[in-house]
């Protein structure tokens, strides 16, 4: 008897509070603080404060710990995602805006935007084990699924700078469009692709070859082509599609990444900016800086399904399976 | 559905190989007349000296990092010439080092120097004169602008008001040349824009406005028309800082006081603008301002064409900054480019007050067959520029 009573309890109390769904964290760059937005519910179930000016965000592999650009308090937090604390800092260079987790888990690349620098820090020494010298105001972060090969993109400089990490040396430098924003490799790494804001287009390189082998441009009815500006994207693992931030044209582009072709525009929230998917793709979160909230858009329709409030410009997203 | 833009196959960009490049050595001159400032009643802020070259520098700084990765290096010679120093020597002396010179100085030195036989072949950036006519009538095929003209910054003015339909205005305009050319912008402005400019009065008071501003601008503004908006034409400063909340009636300032539209500001920090503004201040220990910005957007217009050229030819480089590739991200949200009617360089206009950005013009509503941004200043149907017409 009063065995069953127990379970019961215990089933009643599962039924009332449920497992932990999955996360998608946003940081708010005017509020210093980070929404978490709870995928199934699709509410913010926690806001959690951090460092000046929150940026760049990624949690580590085995998504043990979060970090987070504190660009104005000159730091990368490492924050605990069970309880919202922050661990401990990293050194980071001044002004970390982007960052990039190398697949070995340990190192971090960090765009310094104010001091054209890359800096790249050992998560686990927490000491700085190189700094790179690259163009003006750098931003864009990427390293390739091998590991081999790490790029910053500059705002100012327009380049995308390509960083061998066995050396931690530039190896290439190759122009693109005006100020180019972010960057990121194909799954296979055969690919870069590289934004530029300004210049409207996302520049496709051949990553053997340094070599450009095309050019995306972007078109929207009834909005002139200089407000069209891509910004943050992200690739489906299916190798189908990109998704484009287009700033303050309030759109995500859909773009085919085999043919390069523009598929569908899809309406979100004020000058959009990054995104994160869920953990199977099934939905994609994007941060609206102006309008302040999150469009959540599910990927397999094409369409915009809900908007999250969340805090003052948000600027970043990331991905946190909790099961 | 494939929409995406068919990007044209650019002459420019495909020369463009990284490796193998020449090493190219890129100098640009500075060219800045000493004009003597107008004495104002307050003290309160006084004018940088170096504004102008400041920007200039952080400008070379810019293009130099750039330049680092692909075999281009940049110098910046500068000439400032005092109040009765010989403008002209100076500027045949930077001449026969550069055809690339960046001029702050007033209009007519500046037309001296374009219509100087050495500057024939010159690729003059006017950092410093406002003046509308310099686009229009008086332009000289080898003076671009950087700055703004009067009438951009007085059309951005119009369109605000237009928006909040603040469409009935009064001026209060000084007896300075700046304040009456001002003044006649924002007339022109008005009527471009539907707003009726239904009285102007001109101040003429000697007396010292922090003492008796209370008693004097009240009386002085009793009579006016019934207005939305008070637009005040003063461009050194001299008396409308004393104007608001002094009004008989309670009203928003605007013009060079209040509300006002400028080429650049401290208070623009989107667009990436923290970056410059940073960059500016740490360079320079001050706030990055109108000349300076306008003398920064030349050399980075320059270096961005050497850039993608890989060249300091004049020609290749002039050509290049009135072609459909050259694009200056110049931390206003939209790339700006050079009209190719008068060689000024496109531009939106902030409108801020002392503590924050109001606005930024063209604002939206007002359209243009070409770019919204053609909505301010001259417009290519209504040049009275031929100097560029090939």
């Amino acid at each position: 008897m009063r065995l069953s009573v127990l379970l019961a309890a215990v089933f009643a109390a599962g039924l009332a509070v449920p497992v932990a769904a999955d996360e998608i964290w946003v940081s708010n760059e005017k509020d210093d603080t980070i929404s978490v937005i709870d995928v199934e519910t699709l509410e913010v179930t926690r806001t959690i404060d951090v460092g000046e000016r929150p940026r760049g965000i990624t949690f580590a592999i085995d998504h043990s710990v979060l970090y987070l650009c504190a660009s104005d308090s000159d730091t990368v937090q490492v924050i605990d995602p069970e309880t919202g604390k922050v661990l401990h800092e990293l050194p980071s260079g001044e002004d970390p805006e982007q960052f990039v987790l190398h697949p070995d888990n340990r190192h971090l690349y960090i765009a310094n935007e104010d001091d054209a620098i890359t800096t790249v820090v050992d998560t686990e020494t927490r000491t700085v084990i190189a700094q790179i010298d690259v163009g003006i105001e750098p931003e864009g972060m990427a390293v390739s699924p091998d590991g081999k090969i790490a790029i910053t993109t500059s705002e100012t400089t327009n380049m995308a700078h390509w960083i061998d990490t066995s050396s931690q040396q530039l190896f290439a430098n190759t122009l693109v469009d005006q100020r180019p924003r972010h960057a990121e490799f194909t799954l296979d790494g055969s690919e870069l692709w590289v934004s530029s804001e300004i210049g409207g287009t996302i520049t496709v390189f051949d990553v053997a070859s340094q070599a450009e082998k095309g050019k995306i441009g972007f078109e929207i009815k009834g909005i002139h082509p200089d407000r069209v500006q891509p910004v943050g994207f992200e690739m489906t693992k299916d190798g189908k599609y990109v998704f484009v931030a287009l700033g303050p044209s309030n759109h995500i582009a859909v773009v085919d990444q085999k043919t390069y072709d523009v598929l569908d525009y899809i309406l979100v929230g004020r000058r959009v900016w990054h995104m994160a998917f869920n953990g199977d793709e099934s939905l994609l979160f994007t941060t609206n800086g102006v309008s302040g909230d999150v469009t959540v858009i599910d990927v397999a329709e094409l369409a915009a399904v809900k908007s999250i409030k969340v805090g003052r410009f948000p600027w970043g997203a990331a991905y946190r399976p909790t099961n | 559905m494939a929409l995406a833009r068919p990007i044209l196959a650019c002459v420019f960009a495909s020369a463009l190989t990284l490796t193998a490049r020449a090493e190219v050595a890129v100098t640009i001159g500075y060219l800045e007349q000493v004009t003597p400032a107008p004495p104002v009643l307050s003290n309160l802020d006084p004018l940088p000296e170096n504004e102008g070259l400041a920007g200039a520098e952080v400008g070379l700084a810019d293009n130099a990092t750039t330049g680092r990765f692909l075999k281009q290096t940049y110098t910046l010679d500068v000439r400032v010439v005092p109040e009765d120093g010989d403008f002209l020597a100076a500027a045949q002396e930077l001449l026969s080092v550069t055809p690339f010179v960046v001029v702050n100085a007033p209009a007519d030195d500046l037309l001296a120097l374009a219509d100087h036989p050495d500057a024939a072949d010159a690729v003059l950036f006017n950092a410093g004169a406002p003046e509308t006519t310099l686009r229009n009538e008086t332009c000289r095929q080898n003076i671009l602008h950087t700055l703004p003209s009067r009438a951009m910054l007085t059309d951005a003015l119009a369109q605000f008001a237009v928006r909040r339909k603040w469409t009935d205005w009064v001026m209060l305009a000084g007896t300075r040349t700046g304040d009456q050319a001002f003044a006649a912008a924002i007339a022109k402005s008005a009527e471009k824009f539907g707003v009726r400019l239904r009285e102007t009065k001109t101040w003429e008071f000697d007396a010292d406005m922090r003492r008796n501003a209370a008693q004097e601008v009240p009386l002085f503004t009793q009579d006016l028309a019934q207005h939305d908006l008070m637009i005040i034409a003063d461009e050194p400063g001299d008396f409308g800082r004393y104007v608001a909340y002094n009004t008989w009636e309670p009203r928003p300032v605007a013009g060079t006081e209040g509300l006002v539209p400028v080429a650049w500001d401290r208070t623009v920090e989107q667009w990436g603008a923290a970056q410059l503004q940073n960059r500016f201040e740490e360079a320079a220990a001050r706030d990055m301002r109108p000349i300076d910005y306008a003398a920064w957007a030349a050399v980075r217009s320059i270096g961005e064409a050497v850039t993608r050229t890989n060249t300091a030819d004049r020609d290749t480089i002039r050509d290049y900054l009135f072609s459909e590739a050259f694009e200056l991200a110049g931390f206003k949200g939209r790339p700006l480019t050079f009209r190719s009617w008068n060689g000024q360089l496109r531009q939106p206009i902030p409108l801020t007050n002392p503590r924050a950005l109001v606005a930024l013009a063209p604002l939206e509503g007002f359209l243009h067959q070409r770019t919204e941004l053609d909505t301010l200043g001259i417009d290519q149907a209504e040049t009275a520029c031929t100097a560029f017409e090939e």
